[in-house]
């Protein structure tokens, strides 16, 4: 069906949708449907990424004068550990595998739900059973340990609500097992007929490379904040120097969890991004199995590099070569994404729909992230830049200029498919174009500072770097606007917005065949595949009508 | 370009009320739920796997106080309590052969000795925690490597190796209470589904539950397993 | 047992396995009581893994399931052996001097 003909008919929603299959709080809170499960997280997170949100606010407005004027130090550390733990595990973990992933995976390899929906289910409360337990900390009080709840000082020394967040995290970690685990098994066992491994859409290969590091990580994290926690509780001394404890090897069983986390942070974005790139560019995408086979490389390398996090707190010489070799070995299959988005782009049609405004923001601020985490694997590099604004320019590139940036790309490009109503074109197309200038705006000046010594975690510093201070927090009020629009619009767009078709993108995959909103089970019919994922060369002869 | 990706199946029926809607056979719903019983041991092994982890570096930078305290602990209990679960393995492995066949009051009798066995290691457990504890040897808890050796004819220990040897009973409680926390939790699923197999809930063909259940108890065994030599036996005789 | 296909494992087979976990448990304590040095750790894990082994294999059905099963335990002790081994570097090698 082209869009040509889609567009001149007037279009309607579809009459038995998973919308208005059933009403009430409980058909909500007791449903199965992947779907409606989406939905919930979708707000959910939302609300976790206003708090972080928040806090980030506040520590930038903090560093907008070179005094520590607006809050005691005290304070001060308590925000930028809320900010970190609140967007980390509220937000950039689950984030688009529960939503997006959610939604589209079961749909995407033609099935009627995910394996286990109850599972899927128990997942959603058990992450709310985790915030309410962090915002109970944060409510009480704060935690003021960075988000890396480092030992001793984490077990020893603080006073404040290590253990109510510590018992968050641990909660909200089984939410994610549950969520891989649910994923995995739905891609091995719940594909349609015809759907081989090879014709899966790369959003579902990079949401199940994520998926295995959900599974072999967050165990490990949970033991190890178990053990924060009984050591705090009980005072058991394992991570205890006076003791003979070591908190090196707290920093090893942390680490070894929430490396492979940033990637479970990334590689879902990625999988957006190969979505959007071909349907924009009109173009088969280039390297398939590359970028598929990449994906699973990255999960399992993502475990061999954890100690670059390490490289001052003592660990050996030697170990310190291998774990930073091994991280520029890393960097192999992110760049073969990168390059084969390149290529797809080469030669395409390309349209600039608010997708791939943001999926283009993706590629180019993920790169700089992506660069920069090499300079921080030499060693050498990582002794001066340690601990400095370099390393959180770094993260926000990777975490916010590329995560979040998919997550944005991702929701724009299916939100017609979950609502079935198109976002207005115009103020998103805005949105990207303020969210790459603010983001840059903050987080640009950052390496610079960071690169001149800036140590973070601070709330005062030296006359000198106010300048480029006063640049991010200018940039942050950018980005913060850029943020809190798609909030409004897309509200807006669930009642006013036009009425989007099954396809308005005139995409492959098999949840642009099934209505907008998609039926309860999907599927009117189960789906049997015959092709590939991204055969758009076939339909460049149709008329052009998107964008 | 629908129409050419697209082509019906026939629909799908619900002949089998026990047939979960988003399964087609009762075949992949079998395989899916097993498939996910296994990739949640997964999860398990790494949960284990810290600890274990933890176990070997300090091992091996305080061997002599790993010696000490590994030989303070009863090995009688410790060889008694694996049997005790070897021998919950096999009634566990004979519940999961009887729901097979469909033996419904063998599953019964089978799961009930499942449960007998796994409460007389959690007893045992009791008695050894209850030991370390008269021995003044809890981490936390007024602990006193040499509290009670002299009386008992045993060789006082240097200070700084009594502190050490702390690590080895943290490590010791933390990883026999994860173990035994894993048993508790199988302890009562066990009371439900005794109660569930009494009802008639698990017919053959239909007893999934059963066997997965099987799974966990024989992985918390197979912990076990390694929890014994590496606690009790390893440390006996010192490695020059 | 594999899906599908309800592979009945004889109960003479339990009972053989379970006759030699409890052998190997007596074999074990009584290695822990003779100095073998540096063989007694290698002892006792070697009879732990044989043990973990037969109830993996036969308790759990893996040698009558799809080979898909083994590949996910594999996988996961590859995970292990990884947390495991690349954290013994670090600590076994800290006194090397470059
Ligand atoms: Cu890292």
């Amino acid at each position: 069906m082209s869009t040509a003909t889609q567009t001149s008919l007037a279009l309607e929603m579809p009459s038995d949708t998973y919308l208005n299959s059933s009403y009430g709080v409980k058909s909500w809170f007791l449903t199965g449907d992947h779907k409606r499960i989406a939905v919930m997280y979708i707000v959910s997170i939302s609300l976790m990424f206003l708090l972080g949100g928040v806090f980030a606010t506040l520590v930038r407005l903090e560093l907008l004068t070179p005094a520590g004027d607006l809050f005691q130090s005290d304070t001060y550390n308590k925000l930028f550990t809320m900010h970190g733990v609140v967007m980390i595990f509220g937000f950039l973990v689950p984030s688009i595998p529960v939503t997006i992933g959610n939604f589209l995976i079961p749909i995407m390899v033609g099935a009627r739900d995910l394996a286990f929906p109850k599972i899927n289910l128990a997942s959603w409360y058990i992450y709310i059973i985790g915030m309410i337990f962090m915002l109970a900390a944060i409510i009480s009080g704060g935690v003021d340990t960075g988000w890396t709840f480092y030992t001793p000082l984490s077990t020893q020394y603080l006073t404040t609500h290590v253990m109510f967040t510590a018992i968050g995290i641990l909660i909200a970690g089984f939410s994610s097992i549950f969520t891989g685990l649910n994923f995995i098994v739905t891609v091995h066992r719940m594909r349609a007929p015809g759907m081989t491994w090879f014709r899966l859409p790369l959003f579902v290969w990079s949401n199940y490379a994520a998926s295995i590091i959900m599974v072999l990580g967050t165990p490990v994290l949970a033991i190890t904040l178990i053990l924060v926690a009984l050591e705090r509780g009980l005072h058991i001394g394992i991570f205890n120097p006076a003791l003979g404890g070591d908190p090196v090897l707290f920093q090893h069983m942390f680490w070894f969890y929430s490396h492979p986390a940033v990637y479970i942070m990334i590689l879902p974005g990625f999988g957006v991004i190969s979505e959007i790139i071909p349907c924009f560019a009109r173009k088969r995408i280039f390297g398939y199995s590359a970028i598929a086979f990449s994906s699973i490389a990255i999960a399992v390398f993502g475990f061999l590099v954890w100690a670059h996090h390490m490289f001052i707190a003592g660990i050996s010489t030697y170990s310190a070569l291998i774990f930073s070799f091994v991280t520029f070995l890393v960097a192999i299959p992110s760049a073969i994404k990168v390059f084969n988005w390149t290529a797809t782009l080469y030669k395409g049609s390309i349209h600039f729909d608010t997708p791939m405004l943001y999926a283009l923001a993706f590629i180019g601020l993920f790169t700089i992230g992506g660069l920069t985490g090499l300079f921080l694997g030499a060693i050498g590099v990582d002794m001066h830049v340690t601990a400095t604004y370099f390393v959180v320019a770094h993260f926000h590139y990777v975490m916010v200029g590329g995560m979040l940036v998919a997550y944005l790309a991702g929701m724009h490009f299916w939100w017609p498919k979950m609502t079935g109503r198109m976002y207005p074109e115009a103020p998103a197309k805005l949105s990207a174009l303020i969210v790459f200038i603010g983001f840059n705006l903050t987080f640009f000046p950052q390496f610079i500072l960071g690169y001149m010594g800036m140590p973070r975690r601070y709330h005062s510093y030296p006359p000198e770097f106010q300048v480029l201070n006063v640049l991010s927090t200018a940039g942050a009020s950018v980005l913060a606007v850029g943020l809190l629009m798609p909030m409004f619009y897309m509200l807006w767009s669930l009642k006013y917005g036009e009425i989007a078709g099954n396809n308005p993108y005139r995409a492959t995959g098999l949840e642009w065949q099934t209505t907008s909103p998609p039926p309860t089970h999907n599927f009117h019919e189960t789906p049997i595949v015959t092709q590939e994922a991204y055969d758009y060369e076939s339909q460049t002869e149709e008329v052009e009508v998107v964008g | 370009m629908s129409d050419s990706q697209t082509t019906t199946l026939q629909a799908h029926h619900h002949h089998d009320p026990s047939l979960l809607v988003q399964f087609d056979t009762a075949y992949q719903q079998k395989d899916a739920s097993q498939f996910g019983m296994w990739v949640f041991l997964i999860t398990e092994i790494m949960f284990f796997g810290g600890l274990f982890g933890a176990y070997l570096i300090y091992r091996n930078l305080y061997n002599p106080a790993f010696v000490a305290a590994s030989t303070s602990i009863a090995i009688k209990w410790g060889a008694i309590n694996t049997a005790v679960l070897i021998c919950s393995s096999l009634t566990m492995a004979m519940g999961v052969h009887s729901a097979a066949l469909g033996a419904r009051k063998l599953l019964v009798f089978w799961l009930g000795a499942t449960l007998v066995l796994g409460s007389v290691f959690l007893g045992i457990k009791g008695i050894e925690y209850y030991d370390k504890y008269t021995e003044h040897h809890i981490p936390g808890a007024n602990f006193d490597f040499n509290y009670d050796r002299a009386e008992k004819g045993e060789k006082l220990v240097p200070a700084d190796v009594a502190t050490q040897t702390s690590i080895f009973f943290a490590l010791y409680f933390a990883m026999t209470g994860m173990h035994a926390l894993h048993m508790i939790i199988g302890a009562g699923i066990l009371v439900f589904l005794i109660w569930r197999a009494y009802h008639g809930a698990y017919p053959p063909h239909h007893y999934t539950m059963v066997e997965n259940f099987g799974l966990y108890w024989h992985f918390v065994d197979i912990i076990w397993i390694f929890l014994f030599p590496l606690l009790y036996l390893v440390s006996r005789s010192p490695v020059h | 047992m594999s899906a599908g296909g309800d592979h009945i494992v004889s109960p003479k087979i339990y009972v053989t396995i379970w006759l030699i976990l409890l052998a190997f448990t007596g074999i074990t304590v009584a290695a822990a009581y003779q100095n073998f040095g540096i063989f007694n750790p290698i002892i006792a894990l070697t009879i732990a893994c044989t043990k973990a082994t037969l109830v993996i294999l036969f308790f759990m059905h893996v040698k009558y399931s799809p080979k898909m099963i083994a590949l996910v335990i594999g996988c996961g002790l590859f995970f292990l052996s990884i947390l495991m081994v690349l954290t013994c570097a670090d600590y076994l090698s800290r006194a090397w001097i470059m």
